[in-house]
């Protein structure tokens, strides 16, 4: 980036949290001693998370003067969203950094329900909760000294791509730090980057092909929960019954879960050319069920085949669990006149 | 509303069996209302579920999935797999909200072509009375469905990205 014609020869850098958790803070800080070579590339103008700058100072900023954003978080309230665009105005890369930016991960599996069912569960009805005034966070509070504002919680969580023009990508919940450093140092290097849509740090193939579990022939009659059983060791966890998004999960972390027993979440995101990461992996489970034959008599059949799968407890969660925001549908259909769910 | 609500209901039909239904109802001059479009596929099992999906976000009001009868498939069991991923399409499409009535899966040979105009009539009815489905993420603003089938957006899915940085 030091031919951008900075005054110190540094390019900026910023990183911003939306509704994440830091995790993604945490893996850029994983990067180790490489953070000597950040710092020595680039100058960071904007990381909340870490150092203390203020939005104030990103307004300050002329338009394109952040070269690289690696903006994390998915856009679930009006300030998410405002951020997005202000940080896009000021950047001239835009990196959607981690799974909620990219497809709304954890946080979208909020579009499953309604606000007002979140809002009840996390501020009402958890046990550890004490609000016996039932206070719930209003977009406005009169006090004492004058009115407090917050920031609107939207109906529907949404990915970054979807309020403002997203230049890379960097999936992973977290993105490992050999991947994100892999892709800072491509860009230190001055490698010519390609073309923008592109997905960054992680490869083009299926999880299962750079998992080290033997692969046998996947038959199952049902489904185990991971309390349920304790996997051999060494062998595809799919045909043991437990289920693993490696088949249509992109690779790139190292297949990490596989590898202690945990069967793919299917973070990384789907693979080049599929649209809807579940409906993917609900075709390839679906092929894996050895349940009911022709000769069981078309009642029987049905009565099988719904027994396995009743078995998977959640599926819309497990096959959407990071793609929600990114799926065909996006979100749950919720009081049934079809319009509470539309985006803002 | 005055007018009566017309369900849009898309028929994936298996080229042995269900399609040939359809095509005896029509030259026997059986009579099914015309709110389903069928589309022909070599087989039930070619039901990638994305299609429904793709169907319910783009404007459908149902999914109506057939297929040869068990022991009948002309590709073996590829239809007991319609099953299995129907009934677990079903099982997440629940979670979602849609309800069972829109999304169904039912075996008809090319003999049955009374049989398949007969359920067809009835989904319509079911659909209807369930009223619109009105994809809620999805549809603009009146119910415009312009940008989901644009041939940009339908072909969204053939665009892949290039070379990765790793």
């Amino acid at each position: 980036m030091s031919e951008n014609g900075k005054s110190n020869g540094q390019g900026k850098l910023a990183m911003y949290w939306a509704a994440s958790c830091g995790g993604c803070e945490i893996s850029f800080l994983n990067i180790g001693l490489r953070l000597l070579d950040v710092d020595e590339a680039f100058d960071v103008v904007f990381l909340p998370c870490v150092a203390d700058f203020k939005v104030d100072d990103v307004r300050g900023y002329d338009n394109g003067y952040i070269d690289l954003c690696l903006f994390n978080g998915a856009i679930r309230n009006s300030e998410n969203e405002a951020m997005a665009h202000l940080l896009r105005e000021k950047s001239k890369i835009m990196v959607a950094f981690g799974s909620c930016a990219y497809e709304g991960c954890i946080p979208a599996l909020a579009n499953l329900t309604t606000q007002e069912a979140t809002l009840r569960a996390i501020y009402l009805d958890n046990p550890s909760t004490d609000n016996a005034d039932a206070v719930l966070p209003q977009p406005r509070t009169a006090v004492a000294e004058g009115e407090l504002e917050l920031p609107e919680l939207y109906e529907t969580v949404k990915s970054l791509d979807q309020v403002v023009e997203v230049d890379y990508t960097i999936p992973g919940c977290p993105p490992e730090a050999t991947q994100i450093w892999a892709v800072l140092q491509a860009v230190i290097d001055g490698v010519e980057l390609p073309p923008t849509g592109t997905i960054l740090g992680a490869d083009r193939l299926a999880l299962c092909e750079e998992c080290p579990l033997t692969r046998d022939v996947k038959k199952i009659d049902r489904f185990y929960r991971p309390h349920e059983k304790i996997p051999e060791p060494d062998v595809c966890l799919l045909e043991q019954g437990l289920l693993c998004m490696g088949p249509a999960t992109r690779a790139g972390c190292g297949a990490l879960c596989p590898q202690v027993g945990m069967g793919c979440r299917g973070c990384y995101g789907p693979l080049d050319g599929v649209e809807d990461q579940g409906a993917r992996m609900l075709s390839a489970v679906a092929s894996v069920m050895d349940v009911g034959q022709s000769t069981d008599g078309e009642a029987a059949l049905e009565r099988k085949i719904q027994e396995a799968v009743d078995t998977l407890a959640d599926p819309a969660g497990t096959f959407y669990r990071f793609s929600m925001a990114h799926s065909l549908l996006r979100r749950a259909r919720t009081n049934g006149d079809g319009r509470d769910g539309r985006p803002e | 509303m005055t007018e009566q609500f017309e369900p849009l209901i898309i028929g994936f039909t298996c080229n042995w069996c269900s399609y040939r239904a359809a095509d005896l109802a029509g030259t026997s001059r059986l009579q099914y209302p015309p709110n389903v479009r069928l589309v022909r596929l070599m087989c039930s099992g070619r039901l990638d579920p994305g299609f429904v999906l793709r169907a319910l976000a783009g404007g459908a009001d149902g999914v109506l999935i057939s297929g040869c009868h068990p022991g009948e498939c002309h590709y073996l069991e590829q239809n007991l797999k319609t099953m299995r991923r129907y009934w677990l399409l079903r099982r997440t499409l629940e979670q979602f909200g849609v309800e069972p009535e829109r999304v169904r899966l039912v075996w008809a040979s090319a003999a049955e072509g009374v049989r398949l105009a007969r359920i067809i009539e009835e989904m319509v009815e079911e659909v209807r009375a369930l009223g619109p489905l009105n994809w809620p993420a999805v549809a603009g603003e009146n119910g415009d469905l312009a940008h989901v089938l644009s041939p940009q957006a339908l072909h969204k899915e053939e665009v892949s990205s290039e070379e990765v940085v790793a």
